[in-house]
């Protein structure tokens, strides 16, 4: 891949992008963890639980400033690098992130400071309320970039408009009720979840293996362990992958997943290991498994997965498509005003609008895919098949750490019902091993989701390359570097200051446990 | 889906374009203060304690403010596309100063005291000055480019073509005028901010301060006035448009006339309020500062900020984003919005949440209401900063 304009815009989200997902999954799921904790000690009024609310609330607040300062860059991103998609698409993808600042991080953001500082200004039921509407603003803000990312995968309820030259809006019900992006919202979530409660568990393993704060720490390992498995179980069991067979692109995702070069009678067989040759259109020393594929993706034994190649046939047919329906919008733009145009360009706009953006994969190889020869059309539509081989190893070690976290979590949540989590000092430091996983499942979830979206920003309407500012190679590449320099700056420091507050543990909390706190009902010595 | 029909498109796109402004003027009123009192920490505060007592008057409620910031943002990307996509993409070195310093801010307020370090502490106080200070700059250096009108053409798939040449171009007379406005604005409402939130030597200097920037910011705002109207040519829409029509920037045409930003206060006198509540606010604030009385104060920076932001939207309606290359390609209120049905659906959205929002943090804001608690900062305790 050269380091054109195209490039290194992809790059630079990529990089902006990746870098703000180190931070959200953490804030997602520790907030909710936080909110229980603190009802635990509300409901009780045992003061460990406060402690153990604001112990974890420091951690949260170390992650929570760089999710924040990450996230400002995201949400001028669009405009700065990708003008041409601001504009093509504005009219839908703008009303969601509007929509998410107003009604979720106000909320979040807002809260979030007299989670800090309130403590000795609210009554116990008030600071309560805070927390919970942090919880609800970092999650509802989830829901709603969400929208935006799963209209990107799957652009329901909108129609082109050659008076503007746009996508506008149709039906604003199907982008918010878009089953993509519901599931994905519901998968993501779950992943912020197992996150934080991986990471709760492991600092709470390293406590324990070196007998430091016990009472804290087995209690909160009890929490995540409970929390970590049901999210665990709900990452897998409602992962996206039902999403796949909604549309075109998706199934072509599903296939570059699975290395399915050719349709298979179903129930198609599941590929465990191999070495995927986009060249060769093979997979090298492939492991099978009958069945299993068929009833994954489509939850039933007759339903047939389509293969690459045929999906490459009907990428031609949508491309032709295309070109008529560009055609159309030519001879309507031409037209001296409505009343000029010709009613076949606007019946063939009707027929054909779906597949406008597919003529427009031909503008790599020609300015007017009108003129395109049937080799440039073959091209564009092999240009359709992602990265096949990225894709598949990335599903797959995203998939088999999502299992180990269902082992683990199911593990200690065991053990702590056994009251042993101390037992098995082995175990202890599996868990803090354990505790960069859920960061790198996740990332890989991301580039699964979007380096296999390509070469579309917006599935089937509008090819990445074609969506970039008109800025030079030269500005984009400085201001990529000067965003890997300060983030990685303030990554180290970020993780100095959380390794910090984890070596010094909890502060003593104001008042003291042992007057009010009766035997510990749940992890006694 | 007909509902949106209720509201013609013509009386939406007013209507978001007044909230275009009223996002704009609460970043500006609430951030803002944050963002001076940023600019004033190194000034302000000289010992340690000073200055933790100087960032905590902000710290619990500086990351609500922010949020009108990325609210803005969201807005304008959601009813306004073609003003997002010029000008973000337009200012894209200014864009990432801006981001860059923005990043700086949350991670100093939480990280500066978290070591016992006074090298440490030192680097983020700057850091945070930098925070508070260049998007204070740079913001006002932006509108002072937009008022001249910015070098930008569409072609016709209307991808924006940006033809400016370096980031110095934007650093021309009248827009570095507007920049230091804009920070003589945001400090003098910082310095409001304080006096209200802090007692003693903090207080003490903030007051001399914010006297200063009330002066600098209403003789400033005057003399932009006379450079606007002696140098800076006006836009002006030559041909018809149809303010129910689609949103295509290309279907009109535009002249440069002198004097033209002028000609909205002479048709419509009402209008004069605002430059005069700009002068008059800081004129206000002035003697407030002086007389200790600082709610009274803080409401008369409010207030200029109001007027001046208000003014500039006014002098250049229907106008959004002129264009000084191709003047027909600049973004006007009747021809850069959403379509009619997302005008209506984010206006339902905002008569629900908006009021929601603003009921919230008011309540914040009465929880956390009182002086900066010294003694609690050295004893370490209910402050998180």
């Amino acid at each position: 891949m050269e380091l054109d304009i195209v490039a290194l815009s992809r790059l630079q989200f990529a990089v902006t992008a990746l870098y703000h997902f180190l931070f959200v999954p953490l804030t997602l799921g520790l907030s909710v963890l936080l909110a229980i904790m603190e009802t635990v000690y509300v409901m009780t009024g045992r003061t460990i639980w406060r402690q153990m609310t604001k112990f974890w609330g420091t951690l949260f607040g170390i992650n929570f400033v760089l999710g924040v300062a990450t996230g400002l860059v995201m949400e001028f991103q669009f405009g700065m690098n990708w003008s041409y998609y601001s504009h093509y698409v504005g009219d839908i993808f703008g009303a969601p992130l509007a929509i998410e600042g107003l009604m979720a991080f106000f909320l979040e953001a807002t809260f979030v400071g007299l989670f800090f500082f309130g403590w000795d200004r609210l009554s116990k039921v008030g600071h309560l309320m805070a927390t919970w509407a942090v919880a609800i603003g970092s999650n509802l803000s989830a829901l709603w970039i969400l929208i935006a990312n799963g209209w990107m995968q799957n652009p329901v309820g909108s129609a082109f408009n050659p008076q503007t030259m746009r996508m506008e809006v149709t039906d604003f019900f199907e982008v918010v009720f878009n089953p993509v992006a519901q599931a994905k919202f519901v998968h993501t979530v779950s992943a912020g979840y197992v996150t934080a409660s991986i990471f709760v568990l492991g600092v709470s393993a390293w406590y324990l293996y070196n007998r430091r704060y016990v009472d804290l720490a087995k209690r909160s390992m009890t929490v995540a362990a409970s929390f970590g498995l049901a999210s665990a179980l709900s990452v897998v069991v409602l992962g996206d992958e039902s999403g796949y067979l909604s549309t075109e692109h998706q199934k072509m995702k599903l296939a570059a997943i699975e290395a399915m070069w050719k349709t298979e009678p179903a129930p198609a067989a599941f590929t465990l290991f191999g070495f995927p040759d986009q060249e060769s259109r093979e997979t090298h020393f492939a492991v099978h498994i009958p069945w299993v594929m068929g009833l994954i993706g489509t939850r039933s034994l007759t339903t047939q997965i389509p293969g690459i190649e045929d999906l490459v046939e009907h990428a031609k047919v949508r491309i032709r498509q295309g070109i008529s329906a560009y055609d159309a919008v030519q001879q309507i733009r031409a037209a001296s005003d409505q009343s000029a145009v010709p009613q076949a360009a606007r019946d063939a706009l009707e027929k054909n609008g779906r597949d406008l953006g597919y003529a427009l994969l031909l503008k790599r190889y020609v300015d007017d895919p009108r003129k395109a020869t049937d080799a440039q059309i073959d091209q564009a539509a092999w240009d359709t098949v992602p990265s096949v081989p990225s894709l598949f190893w990335s599903f797959r070690i995203m998939v088999g750490l999502g299992f180990f976290f269902i082992l683990l979590t199911g593990t200690f949540f065991y053990l702590s019902a056994r009251r042993r989590l101390d037992h098995y000092p082995w175990l202890l430091r599996l868990a803090v091993f354990a505790i960069p996983l859920p960061w790198i499942a996740a990332e890989l979830g991301w580039v699964v989701a979007e380096f296999g979206r390509q070469p579309w920003i917006i599935e089937g309407i509008l090819p990445t390359a074609a969506a970039v500012s008109s800025l030079g190679a030269m500005t984009v590449l400085l201001t990529l570097l000067g965003f890997i320099v300060i983030y990685t700056v303030l990554f180290i420091i970020e993780m100095g200051l959380m390794l910090r507050a984890i070596q010094s543990g909890p502060k003593p909390d104001d008042e003291p446990e042992a007057i009010l706190v009766p035997p510990s009902l749940i992890a006694a010595e | 889906m007909i509902l949106h029909q209720l509201i013609d498109y013509e009386t939406l796109r007013i209507i978001w374009w007044l909230l275009l402004g009223v996002l704009l003027i609460a970043f500006a009123v609430t951030d803002g203060f944050d963002l001076g009192t940023a600019t004033l920490l190194p000034f302000v505060g000289k010992t340690d304690l000073e200055r933790r007592v100087v960032i905590n008057s902000i710290g619990p409620t500086w990351e609500g403010n922010q949020v009108w910031l990325i609210l803005a943002g969201g807005a304008i990307f959601a009813a306004w596309p073609p003003l997002y996509a010029v000008s973000f993409s337009g200012f894209y070195l200014a864009m990432f100063a801006i981001l860059f310093a923005l990043i700086l801010r949350p991670v100093g307020f939480k990280y500066r005291s978290k070591r016992d370090d006074a090298t440490w502490r030192t680097a983020w106080d700057w850091a945070l000055f930098v925070g508070g200070a260049v998007p204070s700059l740079i913001f006002g250096v932006a509108v002072g480019n937009v008022l001249q009108g910015v070098p930008f053409h569409f072609n016709d798939e209307l991808r924006i073509f940006y033809e400016g040449t370096t980031l110095f171009e934007l650093l021309n007379p009248f827009a570095l005028l507007c920049g230091i406005l804009s920070v003589a604005m945001l400090v003098m409402h910082g310095s409001a901010w304080l006096t209200l939130k802090t007692k003693g030597v903090v207080a003490d200097r903030s007051r001399a301060y914010g006297k200063i920037a009330a002066l600098a910011t209403a003789v400033l705002f005057v003399l932009g006035g006379v450079a606007l109207w002696a140098g800076i040519d006006g836009y002006h829409i030559t041909s018809t448009v149809n303010p129910l029509g689609p949103s295509n920037p290309l279907a009109k045409t535009v002249a440069k006339v002198p004097g033209a930003w002028f000609d909205n206060y002479s048709s419509h006198h009402w209008m004069m309020l605002a430059p005069l509540l700009g002068i008059a606010g800081a004129a206000a604030a002035f003697v407030f500062m002086g007389a200790r009385r600082e709610i009274a104060a803080i409401l008369a920076t409010s207030l200029s900020i109001f007027g001046i932001i208000a003014t500039v939207g006014l002098s250049m309606f229907p106008f959004i984003l002129p264009s000084s290359v191709d003047p027909r390609s600049s973004l006007t209120v009747w021809d850069s919005s959403s379509s009619h049905m997302t005008l209506f659906i984010m206006l339902v959205v905002a008569v629900i949440f908006v009021p929601t929002v603003i009921a919230y943090t008011t309540w914040v804001y009465h929880v956390m209401w009182g002086k900066v608690d010294e003694k609690a900062i050295r004893d370490e305790r209910g402050h998180a900063y």
